[in-house]
């Protein structure tokens, strides 16, 4: 039950601040802002992995046979651990630690007006399991062998036994290393559930709490819900692989089709974990640089735990070729088509907070609305894959590629910039450069395009997935196909140029940016009402909550916002 | 360590480590669930596997589950007393609990020795790899909850923390649940 | 919009195209329509002097009506786009018309191989012509497959009949299809099966009446020549990748 007054200093007993040793302040912090940094610096080191491997493999597309500039000459081999572990680490050890470790951890407490998460030290073990699980995966492509080359969807027999795959223990880091990480994850959601619906301010109620909150919650639930099946599965591979169990291996009395839906029951919903976080970031930028209420907030949320409840029940659109009952496919093509429903209604509710807005295109809402106008092309080219009948053409093809671009992008990348632009001041206490900014918005967005949009083309041309070289198939190695192929290549390399602007930008507003006061952006969340960046303990006393998050333009009002904690 | 504020509030009535472990246990539901069905699916669908499955000792399996709800007695019995705010006598009663699990721990290293001798291991085939995997990972939950139990046991004792031993309590009992489902399906089906 | 790319030559290959179109025309509207929307709405409340935002829930009608009317619609585009789905998947994939003739398709890192029935037009008779990395099949015949594979999960694909079935091992797995014109193309294996997955390829010619009886006579002939004492396992004089015979 919430208490009506205030409460006192932040961490009770805590009496004089001491002394924090480098160890205890950096490395085995409790404080739920330094894991946030450990999480999302993590995730931004694994990211420039995971790119750098984009970068070889197309390369290699691009210009066949040739050697790659910091690489060398791609193997087949190669080509395919490469195109494995650029999946696994983007959505595994980038998307998920910086969308939900990392704003989650720095977010939630704060916008919940409490000092810390509930559970400081489970926190601190969960970035130490997920920071191994990142050591044993980039160790796995160091080992004999190689990384796991059978893709980031591992399927068996392929992934289970060594003499197909030839990289044994590439591949058995890769399951132990995907394990970790799923622990990592069910372990650091505790406290997100828990402090988000334990926690709050006094006077703070379920729907005063901001957007990204309610997301990052639902999406810890959504993970926590869906992902036992793919931890038995990865047991049970892992026995496979190593232990000569034959649970997916038809030679000992298995079915491979067993680790697909094991796989995609946790697949699918795990693409909504993502979507998620980046759905409330985009919200609450918008409310903020729209100066407006978001539109229908309530049914925004209860349409987001609709599409959460849905998103178990279609994941086999992933496999309606793969041998399944046919039968089974006309169902999955009715609730994956229908899902498309509650999503489409979100954009409607997302773009209804334009109207009647006053909007001002700073460098994070910029971030935001491209969100929203990238994220609808792969919306809407799911539809597509969805319809079992045009899947049966477009499966494994690159327009399966590209339409999970355009989902995955907006999510790891735009979202995750509107992110860290916007509450940045908060985090670091200095503003970054709005120029600089803007000129990195364009010179990611306008590439971005250029790679994704010929991979559609190529798979309408019926170009199939992971391929090192064409040049074997006759119909996909005419030159225009070749030359689509060059200009994704040439829009990645100028994309990746543009992130260097970002890299400056980053770095040197951190060190020597304008100073940030409490709250440069005259948002009303709590966050905003502490110092930048917030001391440890968050509040010297601890706020209280009067209204929800998005008063803004209120008609009582002369000034064009309302800080939750301001008395009435 | 002194614990943050956000730990002591209840906006929803409910103490925070309690609701912690439900949580938990949503998460353990689902990785059970993923092995079991599938190991449902199999069994259906391999009439051989029948034939396997009669090899397992229905007896050790109904000891088994006798002493894992009389240890789910004791932790019942311990929260009673942490609720009286006796930390003595409920750390005693979890030592029990303890006791139990590491009974039924050696219970099953005996039966795992003697079907292993027998030439049912891992790889014997299809019931064979789902009755030591399922078993497995059960039995590693049963290590990993009296380990907790120790830590809980040893500050209650000191009437330190006492809300714990309920909550530990809980997750005593899914793990009893759990094996409530693996004894029919790995025992007595055959 | 895919015969841009892509020839159509199989008796099923129209419908796939269609239902792709009619996907587009749907969904390509409600794309535009919010795009539009979006971006008109960004320029239309841009920031400007003197001007408040608004104070809206949500609960207003006159804007609620804006999100519930399209919602309606969108239902009825969905359902439409359903029910020819599921129409174009069965039949593909839940019908199996009488077969003229019948191949076996066998994949293996990282070879396809082909058995097609000889001239006594059975399957899985001494007279069967095997070959490696080449399907020839006549035009106008409808032709049951049975896919298999040796190791790994392979998937086999011919873009030009819009065909794809993934083979697993330890399973056999029919399909159909029916060519509807003559000329050769890309086979491909869609599922990543090793390092071997990339030169996975196959060719498939489809030959008029008169060309395929003349393949099929001369490959028969060899084998029942070759044959005294070997057994009818010996691969027939394989053509050669590039084909024609």
């Amino acid at each position: 039950m919430a208490h009506a007054h205030a409460e006192p200093h932040g961490t009770p007993g805590h009496g004089g601040h001491h002394e924090q040793t480098f160890f205890q302040k950096y490395i085995f912090s409790t404080d739920h802002k330094m894991i946030a940094m450990q999480y999302t610096f993590t995730g931004l080191a694994m990211g420039m992995i995971g790119a750098f491997m984009a970068y070889v493999f197309r390369m290699q597309l691009a210009f066949p046979g040739s050697s790659v500039p910091g690489f060398g000459v791609v193997s087949p081999g190669e080509y395919n651990a490469l195109v494995t572990n650029h999946g696994s680490i983007m959505i595994f050890w980038v998307a998920m630690p910086v969308l939900i470790a990392g704003f989650g951890n720095f977010l939630i407490p704060l916008m919940c007006g409490c000092d810390d998460m509930v559970f400081p030290r489970v926190n601190r073990l969960s970035y130490q399991l997920f920071f191994l699980s990142a050591v044993v995966l980039v160790a796995s492509l160091f080992v004999q062998g190689g990384g796991f080359a059978g893709a980031w969807t591992a399927y068996p027999p392929l992934s289970a036994v060594g003499k197909y795959n030839l990289t044994p223990l590439g591949a058995t880091l890769w399951v132990i290393a995907v394990a970790l990480e799923f622990v990592a994850f069910l372990l650091g959601g505790i406290n997100f559930i828990t402090t988000a619906m334990n926690s709050r301010a006094p006077g703070m109620k379920a729907f005063d709490v901001p957007m990204v909150v309610w997301m990052i919650v639902i999406a810890s639930i959504l993970f926590m819900a869906s992902v036992g099946p793919l931890i038995a599965g990865a047991v049970m591979l892992l026995f496979d692989q190593t232990l000569g169990t034959g649970f997916f291996n038809p030679g000992r009395g298995g079915d491979p089709i067993l680790w697909q839906h094991l796989f995609w029951f946790f697949g699918h919903p795990e693409v909504y974990v993502v979507l998620l976080p980046a759905l409330g970031i985009v919200a609450d930028v918008m409310a903020v640089f729209a100066r407006k209420k978001l539109f229908a907030y309530r049914t925004t949320v209860y349409t987001i735990i609709a599409t959460g409840v849905l998103s178990f029940f279609v994941w086999a659109h992933h496999q309606f070729i793969a041998g399944i009952d046919p039968r089974m496919a006309n169902v999955f093509t009715i609730t994956t088509v229908l899902i498309s429903i509650p999503i489409a209604e979100t954009c409607f509710l997302y773009i209804a907070t334009l109207y009647g807005g006053s909007i001002r295109l700073t460098t994070p809402m910029l971030w935001a609305l491209a969100f929203l106008a990238e994220f609808l092309i792969g919306g809407v080219t799911g539809i597509y894959l969805g319809a079992s009948g045009a899947d049966i053409y477009f499966h494994d093809t690159y327009f399966v590629v590209a339409h999970f671009h355009y989902t995955f992008f907006p999510i790891a990348i735009i979202a995750v910039f509107a992110g860290l632009t916007f509450w940045f001041p908060k985090m670091f206490g200095r503003m970054m450069n709005e120029t600089l900014g803007k000129i990195h918005f364009w010179g990611t967005i306008i590439p971005f395009n250029l790679i994704f949009i010929p991979l559609f083309i190529l798979g309408a041309a019926g170009e199939h997935r992971r391929i090192f070289d064409y040049s074997t198939f006759p119909e996909l190695a005419r030159p225009e196909l070749q030359a689509l192929r060059i200009i994704a290549t040439v829009s990645l390399l100028v994309m990746l140029a543009f992130q260097f602007v970002f890299l400056y930008n980053f770095v040197r507003s951190m060190i020597a940016g304008p100073r940030a006061e409490k709250n440069p952006w005259k948002s009303n969340t709590l966050e905003w009402t502490t110092e930048s960046p917030p001391p440890h303990g968050n509040w010297v006393e601890m706020p209280v909550v009067y209204r929800g998050p998005y008063e803004y333009n209120h008609p009582d009002r002369a000034e064009d916002y309302w800080p939750q904690n301001e008395k009435p | 360590m002194l614990r943050p504020l956000a730990t002591t509030r209840s906006a929803m009535g409910i103490p925070t480590g309690r609701l912690a472990v439900w949580w938990v246990l949503v998460s353990e539901i689902v990785i059970f669930g993923g092995i079991l069905v599938s190991y449902i699916m199999h069994r259906l669908g391999h009439a051989s596997w029948a034939e396997q499955a009669a090899h397992t000792n229905v007896w050790i399996g109904a000891f088994n589950t006798f002493v894992l709800l009389t240890s789910s007695l004791s932790a019942v019995l311990a929260h009673q007393a942490a609720e009286q705010g006796n930390g003595p006598k409920a750390a005693r009663l979890l030592m029990a609990t303890i006791g139990g699990g590491a009974v039924f721990l050696l219970v099953k290293s005996f039966e795992w020795t003697s079907e292993i001798t027998s030439g049912f291991t891992l790889q014997s085939g299809g019931f064979w790899s789902y009755y030591y995997t399922a078993a497995g990972v059960h039995a590693f939950h049963v290590i990993a909850g009296m380990v907790v139990m120790g830590f809980v046991a040893a500050s209650a004792m000191k009437n330190q923390d006492l809300h714990r031993v309920e909550n530990v309590g809980i997750y005593w009992h899914f793990v009893d649940i759990v094996w409530i489902f693996l004894f029919p399906l790995l025992y007595i089906a055959k | 919009m895919i015969e841009g790319f892509v020839r159509s030559l199989s008796s099923y290959s129209r419908d796939i195209d269609q239902l792709i179109l009619l996907v587009t025309v749907l969904v390509g509207f409600w794309f535009v329509l919010a795009e539009v929307m979006f971006f008109w709405l960004i320029f239309h409340f841009r920031a400007r002097e003197g001007v408040k935002g608004q104070y809206l829930t949500g609960k207003e009608k006159h804007v609620k009506v804006w999100i519930n009317t399209p919602h309606y619609f969108i239902i009825a585009c969905d359902i439409v786009i359903i029910v020819a789905a599921i129409r174009v998947w069965m039949l593909i994939k839940q019908t199996l018309p009488p077969a003229d003739e019948t191949v076996r398709v066998v994949a293996e890192q990282w070879t396809w191989s082909f058995q097609h029935a000889g001239a006594d037009g059975a399957p899985d008779t001494a007279d069967d012509i095997r070959t490696t990395d080449e399907l020839r099949v006549q035009v106008g015949k409808t032709y049951h497959f049975l896919l298999e594979s040796k190791d790994v999960l392979h998937s086999f694909s011919v873009p030009v009949f819009r065909l794809k079935q993934d083979a697993i091992p330890g399973r056999t797995i029919t399909g159909w299809f029916k060519p509807t014109g003559t000329g050769t193309h890309d086979i491909q294996c869609t599922e990543i099966c090793g390092i071997g997955h990339g030169v996975m390829g196959a060719r498939i010619v489809i030959e008029t009446a008169e060309q395929h009886a003349a393949w099929v006579s001369k490959n028969t002939k060899l084998v029942a020549a070759a044959s005294t004492t070997t057994a009818a396992d010996t691969t027939a004089g394989a053509p050669s990748r590039a084909g024609a015979n």
